[in-house]
């Protein structure tokens, strides 16, 4: 069968009602929490896991999706009327989105980030759909080498490349890498670092360590800001639609938007946020007025709009294809996966070609229902940003407490919650990267089975790992990526670097 | 944890110092957690215990390039940090794990809601207390009853929703 053909099945799986369903919670909920500022998608799945174990597979999945999505959407809608990104990816939206919404273009600048988020993730899921067929023929001669450099590589890119500092990257990717190693090790059943408490046994939950650094530390980190005033809303004045002008100066920003995110996503690169900043730095160079950029240029916002969402749909290249998680959210994602039992992987199309495909499919139908939250609907959303403070990070800390206790109430299992919260609250402060933390714990275990089985196979020759092109060459870029900014850095072009730190989702 | 709070102006190089400690400790841990393991690691030549070692030793040479950069750069001053909200919502947290047991979810929970309610502003308990135990409540009647996830009900729980 063609992709056409698989892509006409998931069709049919993702019109399903029920199907459906998960689909717009998962939109519905993505959107509040792209426009609440605190929590981004990653959160939002972490706290969702628990709750999904009886549920559907496929369902929860595209609803895990579908939040990934609207999280890009619902972003833009802080950034641009308080000039408070809701999530990392969304923050050079404010620059220029800010600035119209202040000029009283507001409409305008929340319709060309809509659209141009469908636009983007429409073609960008389309790409994904096409691509990863092709990438899972590939997956098939990969072995544990290949694998295992494909880890190494994608350890430096979420850690080490990007952000201010490279030493603080890799602090956090091996703070991460240590808490992998509590536990039963998977290939020996030796259990290491547990201190004789059975609970530690298990290892340290992905979606404790999530919810612990993302929401308790978030919140931790906002209330010591001190009784900051809640930001002033901008109104939006006037209608939501767009001029001729506006569409004309739109369309190409939001096409190469596009063409910048989604390879940027489904390379292990980074995540949407470094693609949104790639693509203003793209808009500004090739803007026909360049001197608006600053004071509200349009192109500005459509452009790391459209990026963003094509570099979410980029992200489940990876994710589907190699099982590799490239962002935070991706890694949460994957924990969702093995929740019910499922490897995301070459096999996986083979074995739930079903799903699969109905994963890709809906997140055509999740665009759609987005445009429709996010346009017409989008008063509404703004109401949500007069939620007082105190009942909001209330309300999220009992959320993020709710998951913990539910899978396993347990007094050690909160006490860590406390901990990595605590941790993640100090390690915001002194700007050191959450997301290597739990990139690190999801992929480290996977790593170290795939290096010790490359190893077996290869009776301990350690020439093995670089023995194969495609292994030798994925740990060169590795090695590129992890000695390359710093030297950038010593001569002075780190604040490029800076800009485009890899945060949170 | 990363140790306390340094960010107050007057040690501008405490924070990394104190950060490499508590790397070094973690590394020191690993490598002694991992070499106390007794595996020699069949065909690959790579043990359980090697893994370990390995992050150990990269623990410990990150908290030695910590130690260089404080020493040449000092650090970024943080800025000022209101101790009180951290406070406030670390003991809603301490509460609800030594209480979760014995007075069930929602008053648990709902102390947690009052504590970090109160965190952001919101300091009378009056009100914050019936709200979040109220809205505990909900949460534990939609999720422990209608999605079937297991939480600790208590007298209250059992009062409302019945056993």
């Amino acid at each position: 069968m063609t992709t056409f053909d698989f892509l006409l099945q998931g069709l049919a799986v993702a019109l399903d009602p029920v199907i459906l369903m998960y689909a717009l919670i998962g939109v519905t909920l993505g959107t509040a929490v792209g426009v609440l500022p605190g929590i981004g998608p990653a959160l939002t799945v972490a706290l969702l896991l628990p709750v999904t174990y009886g549920l559907d597979p496929a369902g929860s999945l595209i609803m895990f999706a579908g939040i990934y999505y609207g999280g890009m959407y619902g972003g833009s809608t802080t950034s641009i009327l308080l000039n408070t990104p809701g999530e990392s990816a969304s923050i050079v939206t404010a620059l220029e989105g800010n600035k119209m919404a202040r000029a009283g273009r507001g409409g305008p600048a929340l319709a060309t980030a809509a659209i141009g988020s469908f636009v983007a993730g429409l073609l960008a899921t389309l790409a994904l759909a096409f691509l990863a067929p092709q990438v899972v023929k590939l997956a098939l001669v990969f072995g544990p080498r290949e694998y295992f450099a494909l880890m190494v590589l994608a350890f430096v890119t979420v850690s080490a490349a990007f952000g201010d500092s490279t030493m603080k990257g890799l602090t956090s990717l091996f703070v991460g890498l240590a808490l992998a190693v509590v536990g039963i090790d998977g290939l020996t059943g030796q259990a290491r670092l547990s201190f004789g408490v059975p609970q530690l046994l298990d290892g340290i939950e992905v979606t404790t360590l999530a919810v612990a650094m993302f929401a308790v530390g978030e919140t931790l980190f906002v209330a010591a800001q001190g009784p900051g005033m809640q930001d002033k809303v901008l109104a939006i004045k006037g209608s939501v639609a767009m001029t001729r002008a506006d569409w004309s100066r739109s369309w190409r920003p939001w096409l190469r938007g596009t063409a910048i995110g989604f390879p940027i996503g489904a390379m292990p690169a980074g995540g949407a946020d470094i693609a949104s900043f790639l693509s203003y730095g793209t808009e500004k160079r090739f803007a026909r007025h360049p001197e608006e950029f600053g004071h509200g240029a349009i192109e500005g916002v459509a452009g790391p709009e459209a990026a963003n969402n094509a570099a979410a749909a980029g992200t489940l290249v990876p994710l589907l294809t190699l099982g590799l998680p490239t962002t935070a959210t991706a890694a949460i994602m994957l924990a969702g996966f093995q929740q019910f039992g499922l490897q995301p992987g070459p096999l996986l199309f083979v074995t739930a070609p079903k799903l699969v495909w109905g994963l890709i499919a809906s997140l055509l139908i999740a665009n759609i229902m987005l445009l429709v939250l996010n346009l017409p609907l989008i008063r509404l959303w703004v109401k949500l940003l007069s939620i007082p403070r105190p009942w909001l990070y209330a309300g999220i800390l009992l959320f993020a407490t709710l998951g913990t206790i539910g899978v396993n109430p347990s007094p050690v299992e909160l006490s860590m919650l406390m901990i990595f919260g605590v941790m993640g609250y100090l390690m915001r402060l002194h700007g050191y990267p959450i997301a290597p933390v739990v990139v690190g714990l999801i992929l480290g275990p996977m790593a170290e089975q795939q290096l010790r089985r490359a190893l077996s196979i290869a009776q301990g020759d350690w020439t093995t790992l670089v023995s194969t092109p495609v292994a030798a060459g994925l740990l060169a870029v590795a090695f590129l990526a992890l000695v390359v900014p710093p030297l950038l850095r010593l001569r002075g072009k780190g604040a490029v670097l800076s800009q485009i730190a890899g945060d949170n989702d | 944890m990363i140790g306390p709070d340094t960010g107050n102006g007057r040690r501008p190089t405490g924070a990394a110092f104190t950060i490499a400690a508590f790397l070094a400790g973690l590394g020191a841990l690993l490598i002694w957690q991992g070499r106390g393991i007794p595996d020699k690691g069949g065909y690959s030549g790579v043990s359980s215990g090697d893994m370990p070692v390995f992050v150990g030793i990269c623990l410990i040479l990150l908290a030695v390039a910590h130690v260089l950069t404080g020493l040449r750069y000092g650090d970024k001053a943080v800025p000022r940090q209101q101790p009180l909200p951290v406070l406030l919502i670390v003991a809603g947290l301490a509460l609800q794990l030594l209480l979760l047991q014995v007075v069930g979810f929602a008053i648990a929970s709902g102390l947690l809601f009052a504590c970090t309610a109160a965190a952001f502003g919101k300091r009378n308990f009056a009100i914050s207390l019936p709200v979040g135990i109220v809205f505990a409540l909900i949460i534990y009647g939609v999720f422990d009853r209608l999605l079937k996830l297991n939480l600790p009900g208590r007298f209250l729980e059992n009062l409302i929703f019945g056993g």
